[in-house]
């Protein structure tokens, strides 16, 4: 395979279109420098090849992959396509071509470079989507449920299953605000569709009640004698909060300004014990490495 | 009364138990109408100002009690405000906070009001209405009431995926002292009936398919650290019985918080022992999934766990004759002994060696923290590379970060020199004498 590292592929963002390039890359026998989706400017200085998307290469190439490669391969994949990481794409291409090379037990390389930071991307993607299914929060809006997230990762698609079972007889709508994507769900029917922003009328008095239901418990949970913000933090990174009920106070467009109200009083004494104690992360769900 | 204010009341009695896991099942949801399904993982929903994970609305039914129990905020004699919710209200509030994900599920306990019966009785009420007239699918957690009859204990047990009886005190003599209406045995029978009961409905499964599970998520318990004398080596050996004898998925603890009669408890002033529960939780980990057992931890001798120290290298640096271990020949249950490999770590170590030799360069990318682990492990036979054993070099690594930036500030403050070379190394006793405030 020829190494040209100054030849930068260009594809239309896809996940088809990945496929395409690794396609190009075997059939062409050309290792890029970059992978760019197209959507983007294109800055650097280098050979562009735009990479046409042909649904029947993908499909050949992820059929390869399949059964060369077993389908956990193929997963990881998908879900490094969904990364917000710049190299997600360029890092998939050497993912496989040492797939290919080494055959299903890659995945045991754990030491490599390459199979390494796979696996970290992976599992940042992973996380990412499960702090989604933990901190989201539904408001009623006459019967429709309607959520707003701001996650750096696409992770729409490994999180609508999750609600769409959940909340069977509900209909719902989960709107990615970053990637303008939402997930709509109703009782039967569940799909993911492009919108590029949406406006939500003013709350009920209904829904403002089981708002302000959840906060006060919420402030009353803490046990002031334990305050520990910075466990807090590490559990629930600040980012989450402007889309989390018990962090706003009541206006409707709470994901534009976060308050960000602390719920148990500050008091430097309590702060510097706490400090001090910062390992004791009493979280029991998390598990504690020793 | 508002509801908001029952709630404030009655979430501010509970918050002090400290399990809210929704772990231990898995369950999707159904078609009938009603929502809610399960994650064995549990899943948290928020995380409160100490730090703490909410997965459940954590309520009690009410807390009015007829028990007096010294080290409870609930107890009679304790002036404060009262409330009950009807089963009505709180399943509304348990269906709302579900949908909006702001919940796994309910935890619902009670202080007794009446007596044991009417309690429990007045909680399977709002199970039962959750169940049956919403099909809430999601996540219960109820609280067995000691005393109560064991026929109202299996029917709650019906209803709720998790079910725990609080064993309070870690002994007989702290119980009497602190909690005269309640004995040993009102505890440990409830609790062995919940284990005979999860035990003969898993046989009963395989007969019928589709009988209803008894706590299908099991049995865990709680008790209060630091109200009693009680000795982290009392703690730990019945952490372990209560495992091995009854099953359980979980113990918890809880430092205590001081609410109590302070005639008795530790006065208002005394701040909860977070880091004695802290250790706790390190060693109940070491039982749970790290092979070891209480005696290994602690024994007569040595009744406290090390405060500068976390119970794994503690028992690491007590045993020398046991390391180096070779990274790439080491049996798994011997690289879960080495301080800085973890279940996650071991278990990169295992696959990654199939394919590869393992050098020291190679282990941070598998999760290990090779700061500490070093003193501990060869790859391809060598140690690594520059390593300097000094009694001070080693413990300055295996150390917390906080208990490090603690014993610095001590020492800027009185002048110790500690790591001054020229100076006598500090062994491990000065270092607790510092941290115990004797230096």
């Amino acid at each position: 395979m020829s190494d040209r590292s100054d030849v930068i592929f260009v594809y239309d963002g896809s996940f088809d279109g990945i496929m395409c390039c690794i396609f190009y890359c075997y059939y062409e026998k050309t290792m890029p420098s970059d992978i760019r989706p197209s959507d983007e400017e294109q800055l650097m200085l280098g050979a562009y090849i735009d990479i046409i998307t042909d649904c029947e290469k993908a499909e050949r190439v992820r059929s390869a992959i399949k059964t060369k490669l077993g389908e956990d391969f193929l997963k990881i994949v998908q879900r490094l396509s969904l990364s917000f990481e710049e190299d997600r794409e360029l890092l998939i291409l050497k993912f496989v071509i040492l797939g290919f090379k080494y055959g299903r037990r890659v995945l045991s390389r754990l030491a490599d470079n390459t199979v390494n930071r796979v696996m970290k991307v992976e599992s940042y993607v992973a996380k990412e989507a499960h702090l989604s299914l933990e901190f989201l929060r539904f408001s009623d809006y006459g019967g429709v449920l309607v959520a707003v997230i701001e996650p750096k990762n696409t992770v729409l698609p490994l999180i609508a299953d999750h609600f769409a079972d959940r909340l069977r007889p509900e209909r719902f709508m989960i709107f990615d605000k970053n990637h303008k994507m939402a997930v709509i769900h109703e009782p039967g029917r569940t799909e993911i569709i492009y919108i590029d922003s949406l406006d939500l009328p003013r709350a009920s008095e209904e829904e403002r009640k089981f708002r302000a239901l959840w906060r006060s418990f919420y402030n009353i949970i803490g046990i002031k004698e334990r305050y520990n913000p910075r466990c807090r933090m590490n559990h629930c990174p600040k980012r989450y909060w402007g889309n989390m009920t018990e962090f706003n106070d009541d206006e409707d467009n709470y994901s534009d300004k976060p308050s960000l109200s602390e719920g148990v009083l500050l008091s430097d004494d309590v702060i510097s014990s706490a400090d001090m104690l910062s390992e004791s992360s009493i979280s029991s769900e998390s598990s504690t490495e020793v | 009364m508002e509801l908001i204010e029952k709630l404030e009341i009655l979430g501010d009695s509970a918050k002090y138990d400290a399990a809210c896991t929704s772990s231990g099942v898995d369950r999707r949801g159904r078609n009938d109408g009603g929502i809610g399904n399960s994650y064995a993982c549990g899943i948290c929903h928020s995380f409160a100002a100490d730090g703490r994970c909410i997965s459940l609305l954590k309520v009690l039914m009410t807390n009015s009690c007829i028990y007096n129990c010294k080290y409870c905020i609930n107890r009679t004699d304790n002036d404060i405000p009262r409330a009950r919710f009807t089963p009505e209200e709180l399943a509304d509030i348990t269906i709302n906070f579900y949908r909006r994900n702001y919940i796994e599920g309910l935890f619902l306990s009670s202080a007794v009001i009446r007596n044991p019966d009417y309690t429990c009785e007045q909680m399977i009420e709002c199970l039962a209405l959750l169940r049956n007239k919403y099909r809430f699918n999601g996540y219960i957690h109820a609280k067995a009431i000691p005393g109560a009859d064991s026929e109202l204990i299996s029917r709650l047990g019906m209803y709720a995926d998790r079910i725990s009886v609080n064993i309070e005190l870690p002994s007989q003599q702290s119980l009497e002292r602190l909690a005269p209406d309640k004995s040993r045995s009102s505890i440990f029978l409830p609790m062995g009936h919940i284990t005979a009961k999860i035990q003969q409905n898993s046989t009963e499964i395989v007969k019928y398919r589709h009988a209803d599970k008894f706590a299908p998520a099991g049995q865990s318990t709680q008790m209060i650290i630091g109200a009693t004398e009680d000795t982290d080596y009392q703690i730990i050996r019945l952490s372990e019985a209560l495992y091995n004898k009854y099953s359980l998925k979980r113990v918890f603890f809880s430092a205590y918080v001081p609410v109590g009669d302070s005639r008795v408890l530790p006065d208002e002033n005394t701040p909860p022992p977070l880091l004695r529960e802290h250790r706790l939780y390190q060693a109940d980990w070491l039982l749970r999934f790290y092979g070891y057992r209480a005696d290994e931890l602690l024994d007569e001798k040595h009744q406290s766990f090390d405060p500068l120290l976390d119970p794994k290298c503690n028992w690491a640096v007590n045993h020398p004759e046991l390391f180096p271990v070779e990274i790439n020949k080491a049996p798994y249950e011997t690289l879960l002994r080495v301080p800085g490999i973890g279940v996650k770590s071991a278990n990169r170590i295992c696959t990654a060696r199939r394919e590869a030799k393992l050098r020291f360069e190679d282990l941070k990318k598998l999760g290990v923290v090779v700061k500490r682990a070093q003193y501990f492990i060869t790859c391809m036979g060598r140690q690594q590379q520059g390593l300097i054993i000094t009694e001070a070099a080693v413990m300055r690594q295996l150390m917390s970060a906080s208990t490090v930036r603690k014993l610095d500030g001590m020492q800027s403050m009185e002048q110790l020199s500690f790591f001054d070379e020229k100076s006598a190394a500090p062994t491990l006793e000065d270092y607790r004498k510092c941290l115990t405030g004797q230096m």
